[in-house]
């Protein structure tokens, strides 16, 4: 069974610039009508981290799911 | 939001921050920030220190000890406070044109001095805060406000210019690869003990420097950037033709036998009440 992902969005401090989207290797993100990152898709999440690590507003957390 | 020991050294209230979306700063702190919770340095026990520009408004959101310094300053500022006080780890944070330019003597002989303070320079080519004038670091034939025809200067290049003036841990990453970004830092840090640790991180501006480049979006400087990235284990293999415009990344220089400025400062200290 593989290990799935919970992934927080702090809305507040999201600007919306789109870096985690593309640097998603399972194109789990996503910006909604706001332009805010949404997580489209967490079952598809991996847990890279690499959007969390790449956030420059520290938006994002990367959690496992219980 | 970030991991919790990550969380604990922000100052949560002042976020969000004032650079642009997508600037290559704001993964820097975040970089910065992993490094020191990774290190578990009670935040007493830290300063980081900067000068005037956008890198220098990072300490503003650090929950540590913090110093906003003079233009160029920041490093004259570091020594002090460490001079005062040699059990702080000093992480010193400066732009290129703050560090290179307006700083540039202090730069250079802190790096003489080895005093046992992290400095990283935030490379992003470009005066970004006063209008995107060029800076010391603006690649040659690149445009700026300063440079409408394309920047003429050759381009300074930090680490060299740091092991040239004996600093003794010399190394480079770019915002592309955030992981070795906090891993260059936590040796960074860690080779306090032993003297002057200079990390160059290549970032970028989209804003003042992109839109006059054709890299407008910050993802189009990411790629950008790992393009150009190459490894100094490769690049040692490589011809100078081959290393024209890319960026070579990694460790240059880690000499753990150096001693360290306060540390000898010491020893005067005691030779002298020795005779009096």
């Amino acid at each position: 069974m593989a290990k799935k992902f919970n992934i927080e969005i702090n809305e507040k401090w999201c600007k919306g610039c789109g870096l985690c989207i593309a640097i998603c290797p399972k194109k789990v993100l996503e910006l909604n009508e706001q332009v805010k990152c949404i997580a489209a898709r967490p079952d598809d999440c991996i847990g890279c981290r690499q959007c969390d690590n790449i956030c420059p507003d520290m938006a994002i957390s990367v959690k496992e799911r219980d | 939001m970030p991991r919790d020991d990550v969380k604990n050294l922000l100052r949560s209230n002042f976020m969000p921050h004032i650079w642009c979306p997508g600037c290559g700063h704001g993964i820097i702190m975040h970089s910065i920030l992993r490094a020191l919770a990774d290190l578990q340095i009670p935040k007493e026990k830290i300063c980081i220190s900067s000068g005037i520009g956008c890198s220098s408004r990072m300490p503003g959101y650090i929950d540590a000890c913090t110093l906003h310094t003079a233009h160029g300053r920041s490093l004259a500022f570091a020594t002090g406070v460490k001079m005062a006080n040699p059990d702080l780890t000093i992480v010193n944070v400066m732009g290129d044109g703050d560090g290179t330019a307006i700083g540039g003597n202090h730069f250079i002989h802190a790096c003489r001095r080895n005093i046992g303070i992290t400095a990283v320079v935030m490379n992003n080519n470009i005066y970004g805060m006063t209008g995107g004038q060029a800076s010391p670091t603006t690649p040659e034939g690149a445009f700026a406000a300063t440079a409408p025809y394309g920047a003429i200067d050759p381009t300074f290049d930090v680490c060299k210019l740091a092991i040239g003036a004996g600093a003794t841990y010399v190394a480079r990453a770019t915002v592309a690869n955030p992981a070795l970004c906090e891993q260059i830092l936590k040796k960074a840090i860690e080779h306090q003990k032993h003297g002057f640790a200079l990390v160059e991180l290549v970032s970028y501006c989209h804003t003042q420097f992109g839109r006059k480049n054709k890299r407008s979006r910050p993802m189009d400087n990411i790629n950008f950037l790992k393009e150009r990235t190459v490894m100094k284990a490769q690049a040692d293999n490589m011809t100078e033709e081959e290393l024209q415009g890319k960026i070579v990344v990694g460790e240059f220089l880690n000499i753990e036998n150096a001693r360290e400025y306060t540390e000898r400062y010491d020893e005067v200290i005691k030779r002298a009440k020795a005779k009096a």
